[in-house]
């Protein structure tokens, strides 16, 4: 820092420029960037949790959440999500030790129950629509639907991301984009986690008492 | 042979020639004057082979100046096309009296009003706000660009998108006749099975998401690439203000896709969230809707008391008077937003202790707001004011919004608001609180930076001209309005059947006859100014004797804002620089690191438009095909990790001994 100027009165130097080349960092907001991001996605899931609150007992003369909900089935489907927050936590901890083939595996692992959560959601879904429970039957079956559908979207898109990422890991390996790649992810897959409590408490759990 | 109706709706979906505007004059006269002169300047641009400069050094900008620009220019253009609604609207009330039906009939009408409202607030004020915020935060701030360059001109490209929609409705089909806000059940498929709402759904939407990337990228760029020594409590004024506007966005806007996204599923799938019967509500839309909506009118008038903070203080010579106090009223603003939403439906019937108590937290609002009055008039007093057109609009504002602010709080009482709700004083304080806050703040923004941007100065007595007629034209348009509305006059209405009313409504339409002049008045202004611009030139980069970092590099900032990066020691950076008796480094140069351009952000904001388009009018093969689209440039983008460059120093040194070349010739 050479400019100098002297501060009238003190007569002290004072830098009024960088002088010095600057350290290139890109990519350095990124991970606050990402955490506000997620919290937009979080308050689009606060407005649906409300619509459900407001809405999730006009039955019009419909079926019931106690008379609908299978708690075995989304006891299952709750297992295979937290499982796979945990296999990501496994695949994150290689790739701190910098291992690639044991970060890839643990991601695959973690896309498999991903994909397996998917299914029983799909499945529980079709039940539904089989017995006439459509989204169409009453705002509480519509504020359902949208609810849960809209954490099952995100899951797809969360697997979707995973597989293009298991591609770039493949092709560039552990870089320093892809690192953080991966740290976006990983705060994405544990907020779906945690949604998805919220959802299983909220919606299944009161659910079947009321 | 003839086509089979099912593949034609397969192809099309609902669009048909009848779909198109033959049988409604204006509409077609319209289109006709907007084809020719689209025509036109495509031909013009084409013949002078200026798109590949166009696409090279704009479309694919990341340059957070460029895009700006991009978004004023965008919001002038929406302006206009608001404007138009707006007198067709003051020139119809004038006229339907006794029996007269005047030129709009119902149908048309209420499509008018409806996008009139829709454009002003999304895509003239929101791009003006945003323009003004992507042009000047990272110049203040001392930085080289946003934080996520890239996502910045993808949002740009989005907003676009969503004005290219709500353009195409005015020819192509029509556009929603609910009002601005499209209150089910009347946007409910039931009563509006039309693409009018669609097109409404999807043009918000899409502009929606750039809205709240561009939020996501600004609050990231303050919070992490301010210069050193930059503390949160010496940030320019107009920064922080930014800095609470993004948040609000970050924190509204989602609450508005996912309400929208209900009312697609409504009118898509069947669902019951806002119907009538099955247990829907009409009301949860209300609800959430305006939990965006109010926060929403915050973040378009906190970056105006920005502006006019640094005008203020820059036009008076003097440190802004009671800085702290500014800042802790705008933070306050921004969380006593989320708390007032229901002084827009006190007549829903929650009862007397809900309705006071958001009528007790509205009037609270007035308490900072006043705050920030007091602070500027205390700016003022024996400043050196100079009377330039930036705080000739301050002055103008601070008059007017004390007005719209006074009503604001004799509305947030409840048992008035009863009276007066939906009524023409309702629109008179709105339009006072936008158009003398918002509008002015925009216009003594534009004046303010336009040297920054450009260069050289806008002409001061067309400015003068414009404000003069905007401001009187705005006094004419509005005061009838409220007297009207306090006779109990209701918003929307097509004609009349009281013709002692006329009188109100003739003054009104002059004082919007004033206001169109105010506008020719900018337009001349710009025209006037670029052909002297070499009279109007400034070499120096500062030529309001500024007080903030933007004034410290040259006018129009190089690519890099700044060869060196400005260390911060005091609030009002600049100033005390050249308190202090800085000089400029002129040696020492290096590589500077910078984001590349891409045409990935308008490739996909063009197929999101296709997409919403294709849903706008059920061609579900397009919507598919679209959608896939999207996904696949969108990942395809990733796998480009080459996204920067270094800008050489020989072209710094090159850039840097030019301004040294000017400078001295000053």
């Amino acid at each position: 820092m050479s400019t100098q100027a002297i501060t009238p009165g003190t007569g002290e130097p004072i830098a009024f420029y960088v002088t010095e080349e600057e350290h290139v960092h890109a990519g350095h907001s990124t991970m606050l960037g990402f955490w506000l991001y997620l919290m937009s996605d979080c308050l689009i899931f606060a407005a649906l949790f409300a619509t459900y609150a407001v809405l999730g007992r006009n039955y019009a003369g419909g079926p019931s959440a106690a008379q609908l909900f299978e708690l075995p089935t989304v006891a299952l489907n709750t297992a295979m999500l937290l499982l796979s927050s945990i296999t990501y936590g496994f695949a994150m901890l290689e790739m701190a030790a910098n291992r690639k083939a044991g970060t890839m595996i643990w991601l695959v692992i973690t896309g498999l129950f991903g994909a397996a959560f998917i299914y029983f959601e799909l499945h529980e879904f079709a039940g539904l629509i089989a017995e006439g429970a459509t989204p169409q039957r009453s705002a509480f079956l519509s504020s359902f639907f949208t609810l849960v559908g809209t954490h099952g979207v995100h899951v797809t898109v969360g697997i979707i991301w995973l597989i293009t990422l298991l591609v770039q890991v493949g092709q560039r390996g552990l870089t320093d984009d892809n690192k953080r790649r991966l740290m976006c992810l990983s705060l994405f897959w544990h907020f779906l986690d945690v949604v998805w409590i919220g959802v299983f408490s909220f919606v299944y759990l009161l659910g079947v008492l009321r | 042979m003839t086509l089979s109706p099912d593949l034609l709706k397969f192809v099309f979906g609902r669009f048909s020639l009848a779909s198109l505007p033959f049988d409604e004059p204006i509409v077609l006269g319209t289109f006709i004057m907007v084809a020719l002169g689209g025509i036109a300047l495509l031909s013009v641009l084409t013949y002078y082979r200026v798109w590949p400069y166009l696409w090279r050094e704009w479309f694919t900008s990341v340059d957070h100046k460029r895009i700006g620009i991009m978004y004023c220019i965008l919001a002038f253009v929406m302006l206009l096309r608001g404007f138009s609604d707006a007198i067709m609207m003051r020139a119809q009330q004038s006229m339907a009296f006794n029996g007269n039906e005047g030129f709009l009939p119902p149908h048309h009408y209420d499509q008018v009003f409806t996008a009139h409202g829709v454009i002003m607030i999304f895509f003239m004020a929101m791009p003006f706000v945003t323009g003004l915020m992507n042009f000047v935060v990272p110049l203040q701030i001392g930085a080289r660009d946003v934080a996520f360059p890239f996502l910045n001109n993808f949002s740009f490209w989005m907003t676009v998108g969503g004005a290219i929609l709500i353009m195409m409705s005015l020819f192509v089909g029509e556009f929603a006749r609910t009002g601005w806000l499209a209150y089910p059940p009347l946007s409910g498929y039931d009563a509006s099975p039309d693409v009018g709402v669609d097109y409404y759904i999807w043009s918000l939407q899409i502009a929606g998401i750039g809205t709240l990337l561009s939020g996501v990228n600004l609050i990231a760029t303050i919070v992490k690439m301010r210069a050193p020594g930059m503390t949160m409590m010496k940030l320019p004024i107009f920064t922080w203000t930014a800095l609470c506007t993004n948040i609000l966005i970050v924190a509204a806007f989602p609450v508005l896709t996912a309400v929208l996204a209900l009312l697609s599923l409504d009118r898509y799938v069947g669902t019951n969230f806002f119907t009538n019967n099955l247990g829907g509500n009409p009301m949860m839309y209300v609800n959430l809707i305006w939990i965006w909506g109010h926060p929403e009118v915050y973040i378009l008038i906190l970056p105006a008391f920005g502006i006019y903070s640094e005008v203020v203080s820059t036009f008076c010579s003097k440190r802004l008077f009671g800085y702290t106090s500014m800042v802790y009223a705008t933070v306050v603003i921004t969380i006593l937003a989320y708390l007032v939403w229901l002084h827009h439906f006190f007549t829903m019937g929650s009862g007397a202790s809900v309705n006071s108590f958001f009528g007790i937290t509205t009037m609270i609002i007035s308490i900072p707001t006043g705050a920030k009055i007091f602070n500027w008039l205390f700016t003022m007093y024996r400043g050196r004011i100079r009377y330039e057109v930036p705080m000739l609009w301050t002055i103008g504002f601070m008059v007017t919004f004390t007005i719209g602010g006074m009503t604001g709080v004799l509305l947030a009482v409840p048992p008035a608001d009863f009276q007066l709700h939906n009524s023409l004083f309702l629109v008179a304080h709105f339009h006072n609180v936008i158009i003398g806050g918002v509008v002015f703040g925009v216009f003594a923004g534009i004046n303010y930076w336009f040297p920054k941007a450009f260069g050289f100065k806008l002409d001061a007595f067309w400015g003068k001209v414009s404000f003069w007629f905007w401001i009187v034209g705005f006094y004419f348009a509005f005061m009838p309005l409220y007297v009207l509305g306090l006779m109990g006059v209701t918003r929307r209405l097509n004609h009349f059947d009281d013709p002692s009313l006329q009188v109100w409504f003739i003054l009104a339409a002059f004082g919007a006859f004033l206001i169109a002049l105010g506008i020719l008045a900018f337009i001349i202004q710009m025209v006037v100014s670029v052909r002297n611009r070499e009279a109007l030139r400034d070499w120096t980069g500062d030529p309001w004797d500024g007080r903030t970092l933007e004034w410290s590099t040259s006018s129009p900032p190089p690519d890099y804002n700044f060869a060196f990066t400005p260390i911060v020691h005091a609030h009002d950076a600049w100033y005390d620089m050249k308190q202090r008796g800085h000089t400029r480094v002129t040696a020492g140069y290096f590589a500077i690191h910078m984001p590349k351009s891409t045409g990935t952000g308008v490739i996909l904001a063009g197929l999101s438009t296709a997409f919403g388009a294709a849903m706008i009018w059920y061609v579900w093969w397009l919507a598919a095909v679209s959608f896939v689209a999207i996904l696949a440039v969108a990942i395809g983008h990733t796998f480009n990790y080459a996204r920067d460059y270094f800008i050489p120093v020989e072209e710094v040194i090159r850039t840097e001994q030019l301004r040294t070349t000017f400078q001295a010739a000053e």
